[in-house]
């Protein structure tokens, strides 16, 4: 039927969209907070006349949040090339695949969660700092490097959003009943 | 297994998982401690400094209150589908409460010597244990509702194909 195929086709190709934004944004968010750094010098203490200046140097490396951000960003960005790399290509298990992709996707969707939290909140503290614990606040002076980790967070976020929307699309397909193989109309035998 | 042998086991494990939960809302939002710093200046730590623990309790109590509202839910009900929605939207929630309260609670127990930020456990050691205590107990909650999650994905989407019609 021409209307199944036109419906299948257009899902393929919303599905396939909706994976290239998904990749985008995670990629996105990977490489802006893997390249995050930012080095500032400070005057610490004036010797006579000259000020003796110490460098200090912000790096995503410092909190272990923002690691397992880049780590999980990078693993759901790769998630979604390899899927849209089995779509490209017409890979095609059998059925299997059905399952299989949206339990991968959930678990991209869970992990992407997790590390998009992590970062979000450890940025919060970065910013407003915490009195109850006399932790100082660190936005002020280094706020490039702020910055660019609020825009790779909410690259994340959107990344995540759209990542909740594909594993939507994943699992109603799995709702659809499965079509059976039709015997061949030559293989029907007429008693 | 039987029908009703499958819907005790269900009942049960859903029963633990709001157990988990309950007692990491419960255990974090009761952790409090008096604390000074050198000596001289006094606080109070509670959960509520941080606004990843706050999120974290909150997480927590909205996950009790819907795990208590589906153990009334009769088996024969077509509304399992929408607790299969349900159940994964909060997993992902407790996902991200749990990793936002670690992520302060490291700092916590660690410091952080590139912020200048310095560990604060040392001070304060009986509200540290209770809020691992409590982080233990909600990582135990998310690992049963995963579980959850993929027994009602097998039994509700059929994954494997393993029905006939």
């Amino acid at each position: 039927m021409g209307e199944e195929e036109v419906g299948q086709k257009r899902q393929k190709a919303v599905v396939l969209v909706l994976r290239a934004a998904a990749f985008l944004a995670t990629a996105a968010a990977t490489i802006v907070m893997a390249l995050n750094k930012e080095t500032r010098t400070f005057v610490v203490a004036t010797v006579g006349t000259t000020p003796v200046t110490a460098s200090i140097t912000a790096k995503f490396q410092q909190t272990p949040a923002n690691v397992f951000f880049v780590i999980a960003n990078a693993m759901a960005s790769n998630h979604n090339l390899m899927m849209i790399g089995s779509d490209l290509l017409g890979l095609d298990y059998r059925g299997f695949k059905l399952p299989l992709v949206a339990i991968l996707d959930m678990l991209n969707a869970a992990l992407l969660s997790a590390g998009v939290h992590g970062a979000a909140f450890m940025a919060q503290l970065a910013k407003n700092g915490n009195s109850h614990a006399r932790w100082n606040e660190i936005c002020d002076k280094f706020q490039g490097y702020c910055n660019r980790g609020g825009i790779a967070i909410l690259a994340s976020y959107v990344g995540l959003l759209v990542t909740l929307g594909i594993t939507v699309v994943s699992i109603v397909k799995l709702l659809k009943p499965k079509p059976q193989p039709q015997p061949l109309a030559s293989e029907i035998e007429v008693p | 297994m039987a029908m009703s042998q499958r819907a005790t086991a269900i009942l049960a494990t859903r029963l633990i998982a709001l157990i988990a939960t309950l007692i990491a809302a419960v255990v974090m939002a009761s952790s409090h401690e008096k604390g000074s710093i050198f000596g001289a200046i006094s606080y109070e730590a509670k959960y509520s400094d941080t606004p990843a623990f706050k999120y974290f309790v909150i997480a927590n109590v909205v996950v009790t209150i819907y795990g208590f509202l589906v153990l009334f839910l009769p088996s024969e009900s077509q509304l399992w589908r929408l607790v299969l929605v349900f159940d994964l939207v909060l997993t992902m929630l407790l996902v991200s409460s749990i990793s936002a309260a670690l992520a302060i609670a490291q700092v916590g127990k660690k410091g952080n010597s590139h912020a200048g930020w310095l560990p604060v456990c040392n001070q304060i050691p009986k509200y540290c244990s209770q809020t691992t205590a409590a982080l233990v107990a909600g990582f135990v909650g998310l690992v049963v509702y995963f579980l959850l999650v993929c027994y009602s994905i097998h039994r509700d989407l059929d994954p494997f194909l393993v029905r006939k019609n």
